[in-house]
């Protein structure tokens, strides 16, 4: 197999005493895109800052193409960025408003010194027509453009240098419903063309349905089920990735009426002091009593099967193991 | 695509687009506080450049009129030596301008750079830089001001240096202030990614977007320093006699009060116009300046 672009081991990042990401590992090999899924506090944005280096890891090694990057300083990771950038969340925090769009595009190929400003100009041109933004964009300024518009050229300055990983953080939840599907169409077209990984974080399952090869659910700062997507769509095995793909609206209404929504109880716990055992045991309505004080492990005994961070998944502690391979019925 | 149509409806204009510029034009002239104080300054930085010009020599002495009232030969009257004030108080106001626009000048040149390295490198910088300025913010600024003029020596350049070194401290806290705000934005951490140095970050990412806070304090800090350099002056800590300065004008005037009270009137008075002036501007160019003003 070849060398996984990003390799993250028992990453931990605490925020004081905020434990946003508490031990989570995931790996994303050349060309896939993994859709990293959970609401909102469960830590799936300090992941993607964690990768960039944009903020410190507590603990836990982050490996760039088979580079261990955690402790890099920041001039040494400087040439590292060349194969990694990121989409961020806010079209309107996210570009320098005292830049044009040009100057925006072509930040990333003058700081690597990879053109002059001259040739920048005529690759910036290039990049902006793949985004599908007009070249008369370029002598604009990011007020100047929509939301929509400038999500376009956060993803241009991210793809310029044809990274080999995109981070994008949320980058269609800031965008009025009927630009988000553009700009998705958008980014899946890109990623096929320059086949770059990407880890797309998210707290909308639907949005990463059909980008995603992979996906890993986050709850309280950990990944409590991860698997192919469709796999993952077709059988959830961790109670919250039911509830999750059971709360996603489905427009044929027949079939809405019919399926049984799983509706959680009371809100995420604080990351200040997650619970005891398995993390999600306080709104979980199949919880017993091993769930309380034994913390499940993101592992499956059985082959073929996507592993998911569930007592019933793993049956030591269940209190029905006897029963081998029954499925969860509520 | 609705997201290829062009500029929204009050879209606002960027920081320092010709479009920007004229809208802030147009919403700061029909304010009148701030074009008073526009015209208070106007008038003030022609007096200052224009007026020792047309007006006589201010050390000349005319024994004959000694403490004259005002009159055609000398409009603002005569002080105890016999130099004409109208002289006096055009020279005066360049020794204000330079007071006030050195000193300034002083502290953002001394004070941006060190505002950008504390606020940009917090761990290491900022603790420092931090207990430093909340020490000298704690003196009152006209008594350090006055410390250090003691302590510099009685002349221009030692009321330049001393009240641009009490304005130091307050340059350093916004201009921090500005950088911890602007540090957060994503477009910092996108300029990180994009791999640039911490310099490039710092001059053409942070500076430019907290230039606004620090020219509307470039407009509170000059009347502040001529309002010091008179008071220092006033003290005989400043500008020395016989150079004329309004403050030391003031020195003399007080001796005089019953028989020529015009010599204490007219630096007074043209002391508060200035600071006037200048506090209305800067007010106004903070409101046009805000960008949550809807411009």
């Amino acid at each position: 197999m070849t060398e996984p672009v990003l390799q993250i081991d028992s990453l931990v990042k605490h925020y004081g005493q905020v434990r946003a990401v508490d031990g989570l590992s995931l790996t994303i090999g050349q060309g896939e895109v993994l859709g990293l899924v959970g609401e909102s506090g469960s830590g799936k944005s300090t992941v993607g800052k964690c990768v960039l280096r944009l903020t410190e890891p507590t603990s836990g090694t982050i490996t760039l193409g088979g580079r261990d990057v955690t402790h890099l300083s920041r001039r040494a990771m400087r040439p590292l960025r060349r194969d990694v950038h990121m989409v961020f969340q806010d079209p309107y925090s996210s570009l320098n408003p005292r830049f044009s769009i040009e100057q925006i595009v072509s930040e990333p190929l003058l700081r690597h010194k990879l053109a002059s400003r001259r040739e920048a100009y005529g690759r910036v041109a290039a990049m902006l027509e793949k985004v599908g933004l007009r070249t008369e964009m370029m002598t604009r300024l990011p007020h100047e453009l929509s939301g929509g518009q400038r999500q376009r050229v956060g993803l241009a300055r991210a793809l310029i240098l044809e990274p080999r990983l995109v981070v994008a953080d949320e980058p269609v939840s800031a965008l009025d419903v009927s630009v988000q599907a553009s700009v998705l169409n958008l980014i899946t077209d890109l990623q096929r063309d320059m086949g770059f990984s990407c880890l797309f974080i998210t707290h909308d399952l639907s949005v990463v349905e059909f980008l995603a090869d992979r996906i890993a659910v986050m709850y309280l700062g950990r990944i409590v089920e991860t698997g192919p997507t469709a796999d993952l769509f077709a059988e959830p095995r961790h109670p919250y990735t039911q509830a999750l793909l059971s709360a996603a609206p489905v427009p044929d209404p027949v079939k809405a009426r019919e399926r049984r929504r799983i509706v959680l109880r009371g809100d995420v716990p604080s990351p200040l002091d997650p619970p005891a055992g398995c993390r999600f045991h306080t709104r979980c309505p199949l919880a017993f009593d091993a769930c309380r004080t034994v913390e499940p492990e993101l592992a499956d005994p059985r082959s073929g099967v996507h592993p998911a961070a569930c007592h019933l998944v793993t049956p030591e502690h269940r209190p029905d193991a006897a029963v081998p391979g029954r499925t969860i019925e509520y | 695509m609705a997201d290829q149509m062009a500029v929204s409806v009050g879209a606002v204009p960027a920081p320092g687009s010709a479009e920007r510029r004229r809208r802030l034009w147009r919403r700061f002239r029909r304010r009148p506080m701030p074009m008073t104080g526009l015209v208070l300054v106007a008038g003030f930085l022609l007096l200052a450049l224009v007026g020792p010009l047309v007006t006589g020599d201010p050390v000349t002495q005319d024994y004959a009129a000694t403490l004259a009232p005002p009159s055609a030969a000398h409009p603002m009257g005569t002080d105890d030596l016999g130099r004409d004030a109208l002289a006096r108080i055009a020279s005066g106001a360049r020794i204000s301008l330079q007071a006030g626009v050195l000193s300034t000048l002083l502290a953002m040149a001394a004070g941006i750079p060190i505002g950008l390295l504390a606020g940009f490198y917090r761990r290491w910088l900022d603790p420092v830089v931090g207990r430093l300025v909340d020490v000298t913010l704690a003196f009152p600024f006209l008594v350090f001001a006055v410390g250090l003029a003691a302590i510099i020596g009685p002349s221009l350049t030692g009321v330049v240096l001393a009240l641009g070194f009490a304005q130091l401290p307050a340059v350093i806290r916004i201009t921090r202030g500005e950088v911890l705000a602007i540090k957060e934005m994503d477009y910092v951490s996108a300029a990180i990614a994009d791999g640039a140095a911490d310099g490039h970050i710092l001059l053409r990412y942070v500076l430019p977007n907290c230039a606004g806070p620090l020219i509307v304090q470039a407009t509170v800090a000059i009347p502040t320093a001529i309002i010091g350099e008179a008071t220092l002056s006033f003290l005989g800590l400043g500008v020395q006699p016989p150079t004329p300065s309004w403050g030391v004008m003031l020195t003399v005037a007080q001796q005089y009060l019953d028989v020529a009270p015009w010599l204490a009137i007219w630096p007074g008075v043209l002391i508060a116009l200035a600071t006037l002036g200048f506090n209305l501007l800067g007010d106004g160019l903070r409101d046009v300046l805000d960008p949550r003003s809807g411009l």
